[in-house]
């Protein structure tokens, strides 16, 4: 099981230790309001470490001042997409641009069943290597 | 794993002795209700209203140190009375007051009509109404002629969808939003008849009544104050006169139809001083209002309004107005 450790996709902050409760959640998201981050949500059935840019849920919230709303979001969220990994995120802007500055999963699916590990004969007997999550080996919109 | 950190009831005797006025000291309060005295000018009824609002939460909050629970009190509440009457005002301190008790996280004042809410189509009103009460989280959301949500002509209007939305967060998220509804006190009756759900998640109901011409007055001059203004006393005499006959006339509004009046009336101060043919203008009538700056409305020279007709009212002027 050396791909799939706990069988638990870890990215991003806090993903080894265990599913944060709503109430770390919200101190979290006021960590980031505190710092004036802009804070969204974002969704994925896919858990592939490359896949770098998730689905945004609704715009990125601005001018927020008390994290109770953007919980209020999550919770919708994880109505609508019970069974996809959820993260939220916390933006900078006083560089001039959006970086991240939190990034955490607050929903998984029930099931993480981890990944094929795939190895490629090369020419010279070198070895090439490649993971793809189980999670997609259903075409997409049909997975869940 | 909070279970074993939790820390164990102490069930203190029933004579232990309780600190009410040192738990007002530490709260704050006392501070923003003294506040409330003194900016704003009359509203008795209201002021009692709010001082006994106060003294409910800091005893609730008392009990809850003592482990004597209750459900948390309703705070939803609605602020009745005509245009100008200060529920803006108050609204804003009520919040500072919730603030300092601790019943909201945050002092915001988040103020909408229904136009922030209610969508123009299928699907819009949803969407818009969770954004304000997103934003209004941790706060007071005031709803500034809250009766105009319901529609009862038109069976399909948006604004019921919005009054569901309303209704869910008002009991579901008591800790995290409280909701103020604003407007005419029989328009909010007939509002509040048509919806018991509205009427029975709102525990307090305040009237804002009219204000006398005196109080108007003493408005007036603190408002003055304020800006490095005042009224000479003759002036101080014709703005009382202009009250009286203003009250009688179409869309009066109160405080805001004296603020309104008394801009009206700088702008004539500035224009008498600047075509007077005397050399020495002072300091002093730079601040002074005079009687002639405040008879010069229409008011008195036909028993018409000013120019801009003094907002507020909801029905709108029968014919543009002009200034005289
Ligand atoms: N009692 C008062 N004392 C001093 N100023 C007042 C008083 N009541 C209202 N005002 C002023 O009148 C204006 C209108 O008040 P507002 O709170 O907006 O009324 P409402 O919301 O009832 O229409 C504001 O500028 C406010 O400062
Ligand atoms: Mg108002």
């Amino acid at each position: 099981m050396m791909t799939n450790y706990g069988n638990r996709m870890t990215q991003g902050q806090f993903s080894f230790l265990p599913d944060m409760t709503d109430e770390q959640i919200t101190m979290q998201i006021k960590y980031a309001l505190d710092n004036k981050w802009a804070v969204n949500i974002e969704y994925t059935d896919d858990p592939h470490p490359r896949n770098t840019y998730w689905e945004m849920y609704g715009m990125p919230m601005f001018d927020m001042t008390d994290p109770a709303g953007i919980l209020m979001e999550i919770n919708e969220c994880r109505k609508t997409f019970a069974n996809c990994y959820i993260r939220v995120m916390a933006s900078d802007a006083t560089r001039g641009t959006e970086s991240v500055k939190m990034s955490y999963i607050v929903n998984r699916p029930s099931n993480e069943p981890g990944y094929n590990l795939v190895r490629e004969e090369r020419t010279g007997r070198t070895q090439g290597y490649t993971i793809l999550p189980y999670a997609c080996d259903k075409p997409e919109g049909e997975r869940s | 794993m909070t279970e074993e950190n939790e820390t164990p009831k102490i069930i203190l005797p029933d004579d232990t002795p309780v600190d009410l006025q040192k738990e007002l000291r530490l709260s704050n309060v006392q501070e923003v209700l003294d506040e409330l005295d003194k900016e704003l000018i009359g509203l008795k009824p209201v002021k009692t209203r709010i001082r006994e609002t106060a003294a409910l939460l800091l005893v609730d909050r008392v009990r809850n140190k003592m482990n004597l629970t209750a459900a948390s009190p309703t705070l939803h509440m609605s602020f009745t009375g005509n245009p100008g009457t200060g529920k803006t005002t108050v609204a804003l301190r009520m919040a500072e007051i919730l603030h300092r008790l601790e019943y909201v996280r945050t002092g915001q004042l988040v103020t909408v009509t229904r136009d922030d809410l209610v969508g123009q189509y299928i699907g819009h009103t949803a969407p818009k109404t969770k954004e304000v009460i997103k934003k209004a989280m941790g706060g007071v959301l005031f709803i500034d002629e809250a009766y105009y949500l319901y529609k009862p002509e038109n069976e399909r209007d948006y604004g019921a969808e919005s009054i569901e939305i309303l209704l869910q967060v008002m009991e579901n998220n008591r800790d995290d939003l409280v909701v103020v509804l604003a407007g005419y006190k029989d328009k909010m009756d007939t509002f509040f008849h048509s919806n018991p759900g509205m009427r029975s998640r709102v525990a307090h109901h305040i009237d804002f009544p009219d204000y006398s011409p005196d109080e108007l007055l003493m408005i007036a001059k603190l408002m003055l104050a304020d800006q490095n203004y005042r009224l000479s006393d003759d002036a101080a005499e014709a703005l009382l006169e202009y009250t009286k006959r203003r009250m009688k006339m179409i869309h009066f509004a109160n405080a805001r139809s004296i603020r309104n009046a008394l801009d009206r009336a700088r702008l004539r101060q500035a224009n008498r001083l600047f075509n007077s043919t005397s050399k020495s203008v002072k300091k002093i009538d730079l601040m002074t209002i005079e009687a002639e700056d405040i008879l010069a409305s229409r008011v008195f020279e036909e028993g018409t309004l000013d120019m801009d007709g003094d907002e507020g009212a909801d029905i709108k002027p029968q014919e543009p107005i002009v200034d005289s």
